[in-house]
């Protein structure tokens, strides 16, 4: 692999001035770094405007059904280990319609890197609150304000004790594509909360509201220690802390399951054979 | 030489663990074994029987007349009572009844003591009850006692001796007391039989078919499936996962299938509605992936375990949109294991969901057969793998029109090719696309071309009768025994055939076997299903403009005994 130009894929369909374009940009630029070839990984998706990002990036895809990213990313984890899967996908893609696969695949600990594009509405289906919709934001199905209160990922991924938990910033590039760097490499589920700027629906989270809150977290920060990640994952909003905010070296799945020691199932060949004996148990 | 003996009690007394010991010994004696059986939505309590049928002949089907009945409480004897053959005989321990029967019919054989003197537990007393049944058919203790000798192998030599003890004082309990005892047992002097069940035989059909990965969500009567794989799983390197839910677990197994294994997932009812979003995604994606359905009664939670055959239209229409499918419903342990491989071959040659659906019945009903034939079994690699020359990578197309149908299916990561897979429409580099000449061309590709060569793989149903039957009796699935069985009882009187389905979509061509033909010129043609609305009739009818004159329907959640479908084909017949 020698250029950058060789992850190009489809020219977007987003708006101008989404905040996906920056994302896309610097995931392509941390696979090039990470000297991972495009026929080297595969990016799983489910269905959002965040989840069409594999098809403006040239790589192996399975752009699936609206919320079903994660099922079929453990299923290639598992099918052939060796290959990297990361997953984009929205916050109504992932933490509404795919929230019961997030539990249970942090709960695994599949090796999967999973990006969420978080821009607090549902883009593609014209700005309905989302899971992470902050409470009272009138869209045009809620028009008297969104009821819920708004789901906060961090926490909840603390919470359930997943092994890598970050937070990243659409226009930050250089941060945000070292925190992606460190979540593809991380041994573990990585989930990556990055906030992104919707610049047609969302009118409350916008690049200037967020440039006032957003900070990075220093080198004095510490981020295997459970207890403090929890307190600044609760810490209400007028500051937001972005970086690594909870790690651990859990085992991961793949490493738990004693068939996949010798090597990855797609290469452990068949032969109808050395299965007929199978018949003798029969009698 | 023909017997039925019924096991019945409540949940957790072990009348699974006598109907097991006494099928196996049976079909290891050479017998020709038939089981099946009948459980309540609990784990304790409530009444369950197992019932099985041993000849010298073959018998594929349950009766309603039992030759003995064990009855391990007072509620077998109650209900079951009047199914009680001519000369048969209800064994009981009236102390763990808690009454006492006299007559002709009973008799007392007190389990419980015979277990605590002879093995010094109350825990052998299903031991005892089997020694008492092997006594009362002076058949021999020899291979029961090899068989406690396997199945407690874990618990040592200890409880082995006790369980043999209690075996043979129970036996000859038997012997001295049931004066009246009568059964004319001949022993059918040939090697044993092996005994399997359709869910162990789908399980074994997928690990013969080189099944890699499966996953499910657990639900009677499919958990057998998943129970059977997983206990196999190390052996042959299979990976099962319980997933958080179905919708997962469909997704998982086509996230796998896409990275270059065979997979498979397998729900009922409920699980399976859960599972259909997916299905649709396998259908767009043009992903192998094969589907166990172990039907139950309906609609919602429903019967849990019962058995109906009612999700046939629901599994042919699953999933929106249009795309093609196979549909197999195994009749039998053996169709269950060869169509099971015919599942995952025709699912990976043209890349479409291939489904397997049984029923709570046969699901559990065990068989025996002297040997399967594993010849006809298949395992062909029909994926594009690195193997297959790294040429032209570059201009890999994953939906590409140049072969035709069925595009090469690459494995992402092996070579150089780029795997692009969508749910969305898409072109042939698998990008999305909404274009109408595009759509037109991929519907043409996946659907309309690929159909015809899937329905030419599709054998003839099974037919048993004469060239030119008066009454043919059609089923489907599970229904096969039981309609083998009254056909060729009724066959003694009447000019009668047996029509069974057990590839079912796409229907058999007529170029092979002219079924119409037959069912055209019969004057009474009956279709037997497990359901309220006739649901094969229903395909029939709309694929080939056939309609049955008579329909014979079950709908109360219980299997069709051969008494009473025997009884209303005579109806059918004496109506005209
Ligand atoms: C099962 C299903 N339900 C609903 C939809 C419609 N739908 C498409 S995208 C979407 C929400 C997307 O929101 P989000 O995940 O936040 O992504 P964004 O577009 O904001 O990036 C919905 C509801 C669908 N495609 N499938
Ligand atoms: S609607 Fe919002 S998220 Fe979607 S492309 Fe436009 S700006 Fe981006």
């Amino acid at each position: 692999m020698n250029a950058l130009s060789d992850y190009k894929g489809q020219e977007p369909a987003w708006c101008p001035g989404c905040g996906n374009f920056p994302i896309l940009e610097t995931l392509k630029t941390a696979l090039f770094e990470l000297g991972m070839e495009p026929h080297q990984f595969t990016i799983v998706s489910g269905i959002g405007q965040a989840a069409k990002l594999p098809h403006y990036l040239k790589c192996n895809t399975f752009n699936g059904l609206h919320g079903r990213a994660l099922p079929p990313a453990t299923g290639m984890r598992l099918a052939n280990h060796e290959m990297p899967v990361i997953v984009t996908s929205g916050d109504g893609d992932c933490y509404g319609e795919g929230g019961n696969h997030l539990i249970h695949a942090i709960r695994r600990n599949i090796n999967v890197t999973l990006l969420v594009h978080n821009n607090q509405i549902y883009g593609l289906t014209k700005g309905q609150a989302s899971p992470t919709t902050t409470e009272g934001v009138v869209t045009k199905t809620q028009p008297f304000g969104a009821n819920a209160s708004e789901l906060n990922p961090i926490s909840l991924a603390i919470g359930l004790d997943c092994s890598f938990v970050a937070r990243g910033y659409a226009a930050d590039s250089v941060f945000l594509k070292s925190i992606i760097k460190e979540a593809i490499t991380h041994k573990g589920f990585a989930l990556v909360d990055i906030l992104q700027p919707c610049v047609t629906f969302n009118k409350l989270n916008t690049y200037s509201w967020y440039k006032e809150r957003v900070y990075h977290l220093d080198e004095t920060y510490n981020p295997y220690d459970r207890a403090e990640a929890f307190k600044l994952a609760i810490k209400l909003p007028d500051k937001i802390p972005t970086g690594i905010i909870y790690k651990n070296n859990k085992l991961t799945f793949e490493e738990r399951i004693q068939i996949l020691k010798e090597s990855p199932l797609v290469k452990q060949g068949f032969s109808l054979n050395s299965t007929l004996k199978e018949l003798d148990t029969f009698y | 030489m023909d017997y039925t003996i019924l096991i019945g009690g409540k949940a957790g007394q072990g009348l699974q663990t006598i109907g097991g010991v006494l099928a196996r010994l049976f079909s290891r004696m050479g017998y020709h074994v038939f089981s099946h059986q009948d459980y309540m939505s609990r784990i304790r309590g409530g009444h369950n029987f197992y019932q099985l049928r041993f000849s010298d002949k073959e018998v594929s089907s349950s009766r309603k007349k039992a030759n003995i009945i064990v009855a391990l409480d007072l509620t077998t004897i109650e209900l079951h009572k009047d199914d009680l053959e001519e000369n048969g005989i209800i064994i009981f321990d009236a102390q763990s009844v808690k009454q006492t029967f006299t007559g002709q019919e009973f008799l007392n054989v007190p389990f419980d003591k015979i277990a605590v003197e002879n093995g010094g537990d109350k825990i052998m007393s299903n031991t005892a009850a089997i020694g008492a049944v092997l006594g009362m058919l002076r058949l021999e203790t020899t291979l029961l006692e090899e068989i406690i000798h396997t199945n407690l192998k874990k618990k040592g030599n200890d409880i082995i001796n006790k369980n043999i003890l209690t075996a043979k004082a129970g036996y000859s309990y038997a012997i001295n007391e049931c004066t009246q005892c009568s059964f004319a047992v001949s022993m059918p002097g040939k090697n044993g039989n092996m005994l399997i069940d359709t869910s162990q035989a789908v399980g074994l059909g997928s690990i013969m078919s080189g099944c890699k990965f499966y996953c499910g969500y657990p639900m009677t009567p499919s958990t057998a499936v998943m129970n059977y794989i997983g206990s196999k799983a190390q052996e042959y390197s299979i990976v099962v996962e319980q997933t958080e839910d179905e919708i997962s677990s469909i997704n998982m197994a086509l996230g796998a299938s896409y990275g270059g294994v065979r997979s498979m997932t397998g729900s009922s009812g409920g699980g399976f509605a859960l599972m259909t979003e997916g299905v649709s995604l396998a259908g767009m994606m043009e992903l192998p992936v094969v589907i166990t359905l172990a039907q139950r009664p309906g609609p919602a939670t429903g019967l849990p375990t019962r058995t109906e055959q009612g999700d046939l239209l629901f599994v042919l229409h699953s999933g929106h949109g249009e795309f093609p499918r196979v549909v197999f419903a195994p009749g039998n342990p053996e169709q269950g294991l060869y169509l099971t491989n015919k599942a995952f071959d025709l699912a990976e040659k043209y890349q479409i969901p291939a489904f397997i659906i049984t029923d709570q019945y046969i699901a559990d009903a065990q068989w025996t057969y002297e040997s399967l034939d594993t010849d006809k079994l298949v395992y062909n690699d029909y994926r594009l793998r690195s193997r297959d020359g790294a040429e032209a990578e570059s201009a890999y197309q994953r939906y590409s029109f140049s072969e035709g149908a069925v595009s090469p299916l690459a494995v992402p990561g092996d070579s150089k090719r780029l795997v692009v897979v969508d749910s969305d429409e898409h072109d042939e580099a698998g990008h999305m696309i909404e274009d109408a000449e595009m759509r037109t061309k991929m519907m043409q590709k996946r659907l309309l071309q690929k159909l015809p060569l899937i329905q030419q793989e599709i054998e003839a149903p099974f037919y048993f009768g004469g060239e030119k039957p008066d009454i043919v009796v059609t089923g489907w699935g599970s229904t096969y025994g039981i309609i083998k069985d009254a056909v060729m009882s009724l066959s003694k009187t009447q000019n009668i055939a047996m029509l069974h389905f057990s590839q079912i979509y796409p229907l058999p061509l007529s170029e092979q076997f002219d079924y119409l033909k037959i069912l055209t010129e019969a004057r009474i043609t009956i279709c037997v299903e497990n359901n309220a609305t006739g649901q094969f009739a229903y395909l029939m009818r709309a694929e080939t403009g056939y309609k049955f004159t008579h329909h014979i329907n079950h709908f109360d959640g219980r299997p069709f005994l051969l008494e009473s479908l025997t009884g209303e084909i005579n109806e059918c017949i004496e109506r005209l």
